[in-house]
């Protein structure tokens, strides 16, 4: 049994809470430190990634020396050690966070370093990225709701950490708020299925689950709950208050963080209910919760005038794209027919534009960073002109812009192309909704291009330069993967995609990974 | 490895090395036909002056559109919508669980409804 799955979540922890004792040595020290864990934790993502893809599901039991002892002989078949189940859907996962990570601690280094309490900044860093791999990699239910919360606290400090005169707090209790209820009521629901079944174990529960009347509580508060968490519509007021107040590098984590929640939704719809749930039902409610997010999103954002809040609105738009992707997976899941004819181009499309989300919006969080890092402002109306002095980061703002409206050769084309070819034949009403909402994205970033870049050099930033070399390479880096992943989206869609939509769907081999220990 | 596979989207299909060859052909089609265009225009002369009704042309710095007045019109046209939808953005987190409470009810109610 490798071991790259614990030091997953160990590294991080370890990083999160020595982090202050290397701060009390020295600033440079502390900086290393942060870089030298970011490194082992994103080389132990991507070895665990590379041994799922290689040789399957991996299941790890905490405190067994083999995951065959998952299930210990005197528990009566039920497993009740701490396992990870990582398939291809979490190594997904697992390499999306990575990546987000590697960028967002590297451009921190930078964007912080004028900044005081940063040992605090990146302990908390730490101890979300660990939330987020837990949450994504956990088999239990339970575990599930600790790493929620581990994930939810850090995130909530950290929107409020730069206090920007009480804007950010407010921020941040407003994500600690609706966490915390979101947390509790995902509680309730694990409650009631452990009431029925004995067993906090996904796979376990999946074995045995009946659709029964407290099963359907279940699934609505946790799948509303998770909803709320990714921020859709009409749950997603929190989102434009958190991720505007946040510091832009931990606004792009919030974002993998939603992802995390997103995936969440999935694994319960596909492999803890699967079709023992009315999954046309769910299947809809899903899909209109996209509908919502991809059209109110948008044109909320329309109007904005902080390009953070506007950047946030897009956020709850995009949300909407693998919402409807993956519902439409979900409604389909009882027709096989429909499943091969579009049903799983559809969640192959939801799944890949999760990763080419988080790296286009996560460049854009760090674009809008690195603006105000520079001029002090976010709003749109002051600012004008920095094409003259930022051509980096205008040469990656043009990047991200083009992938998050859709245009080709860019990532975002790919996958939203995937969603209306297959979501057409399901239903043509709702492409031609996404259509509409990824012409009005890209009415919305000439907006933003024309406002931060265009036109004469203004007298107030004729002093402004290009950002540091640091925030350079972590947002150069996301750039990067969004040009290749648009120019090979067929490479990224065989070797990670499809598998991962794969393993959702095949649901009685997600319950033999674990089960078939006994 | 086949690094120019097209992506079949089970009705479709997309290759970006195809369309960045086709994009790069239509480029110099265009510069072309843009070659082959007037050869009396000269850089630095009064031809490049912007005709203002023969108004003075003001400093570059003041004729600056912010962020704020694009799509005036869009917004306005849909001030319907607008003020409808902007309203329910209260800031108020009473709201954000009032809304959240609300979609459990209405889920439940579907899920019930259509089980």
């Amino acid at each position: 049994m490798s071991q790259y799955a614990a030091l997953l979540l160990a590294i991080p922890l370890l990083a999160a809470f020595a982090m202050p004792l290397t701060g009390l040595i020295g600033k440079r020290i502390r900086n290393s430190w942060a870089i030298i864990a970011m490194l082992a934790t994103v080389t132990a993502a991507l070895l665990l990634v590379w041994e799922v893809l290689t040789q399957g599901t991996i299941v790890y039991a905490f405190g067994a020396f083999d995951s065959a002892q998952a299930i210990p002989f005197d528990s009566g078949g039920v497993p009740i050690r701490i396992l990870f189940v990582i398939d291809a859907m979490s190594a997904f996962m697992i390499l999306t966070a990575a990546i987000m990570m590697f960028a967002a601690t590297l451009y921190s280094i930078s964007s912080e370093s004028e900044q005081t309490g940063q040992d605090g900044y990146y302990a908390l860093l730490f101890l979300l990225m660990a939330g987020i791999f837990g949450m994504v990699s956990t088999g239990d239910l339970f575990n599930f709701f600790v790493f929620l919360e581990i994930n939810s606290l850090a995130g909530a400090a950290l929107a409020a950490y730069r206090i920007k005169g009480g804007v950010a707090v407010e921020g941040g209790l407003k994500y600690a708020f609706i966490s915390t209820v979101a947390g509790l009521f995902f509680l309730i629901a694990v409650g009631m299925l452990y009431g029925q079944y004995n067993s906090l174990n996904i796979a376990y529960i999946a074995s045995v689950i009946d659709f029964t009347g407290l099963s359907l509580v279940a699934v609505v508060l946790m799948i509303v709950s998770l909803a709320m968490k990714s921020g859709s519509v009409p749950m997603h007021f929190w989102t434009p208050d958190t991720y505007s107040s946040a510091p832009s590098s931990i606004t792009a984590l919030l974002i993998v963080s939603s992802m995390a929640s997103l995936y969440a939704i999935f694994r319960i719809a596909f492999s803890l209910f699967g079709l023992t749930m009315n999954v046309v039902t769910i299947g809809w409610v899903i899909i209109i919760l996209g509908i919502l997010s991809m059209f109110i999103g948008v044109s909320m954002a329309l109007p904005q005038k902080d390009v953070k809040r506007l950047m946030a609105y897009h956020s709850v738009s995009q949300i909407g794209y693998m919402l409807v992707g993956l519902g439409v997976g979900v409604a389909v899941l009882g027709d096989a027919q429909m499943l091969a004819q579009f049903g799983v181009v559809a969640m192959e499309g939801g799944i890949f534009h999760i990763i080419n989300y988080a790296l286009y919006k996560g460049l854009l969080f760090l674009i809008a960073g690195a603006v105000i890092y520079r001029c002090g402002t976010a709003n749109l109306n002051d600012l004008g002109g920095l094409g003259h002095s930022m051509k980096w980061t205008m040469g990656f703002f043009i990047i991200a812009a083009l992938a998050i409206a859709g245009i080709p050769p860019f990532n975002g084309f790919a996958s939203k192309l995937m969603i209306y070819e297959s979501v057409f034949i399901f239903n043509p009403f709702i492409a031609v909704i996404a259509m509409v909402v990824s012409i009005m994205t890209l009415a919305s970033f000439v907006k933003v291009f024309h406002s931060m870049f265009m036109g004469p050099k203004l007298p107030q930033y004729e002093t402004v330069k290009e950002v540091p070399m640091p925030m350079l390479i972590g947002m150069g880096l996301l750039a990067v993967l969004i040009i290749l992943f648009g120019l090979f989206p067929d490479l990224v869609v065989n070797t990670l995609v499809e598998p991962a939509a794969l393993a959702l769907l095949d649901r009685s081999g997600y319950i033999a990974s674990v089960m078939g220990g006994i | 490895m086949d690094f120019t596979a097209t992506l079949f989207t089970g009705t479709g299909f997309w290759n970006p090395i195809i369309w960045i060859l086709a994009f790069v052909i239509t480029s110099i089609v265009a510069y072309l036909i843009w070659r082959s265009g007037v050869s009396t225009y000269q850089k630095g002369t009064e031809q490049v002056k912007p005709y203002l009704s023969g108004n003075a042309e003001p400093e570059k710095s003041a004729v600056h559109i912010g962020g704020g007045n694009l799509y005036w019109g869009f917004t306005e046209g849909l001030k319907g919508y607008y003020s409808r939808l902007v309203p329910l953005h209260t800031g108020d987190l009473n709201d954000y669980m009032l809304w959240y409470f609300g979609v459990i009810i209405a889920v439940f109610a579907l899920v019930v409804i259509f089980l």
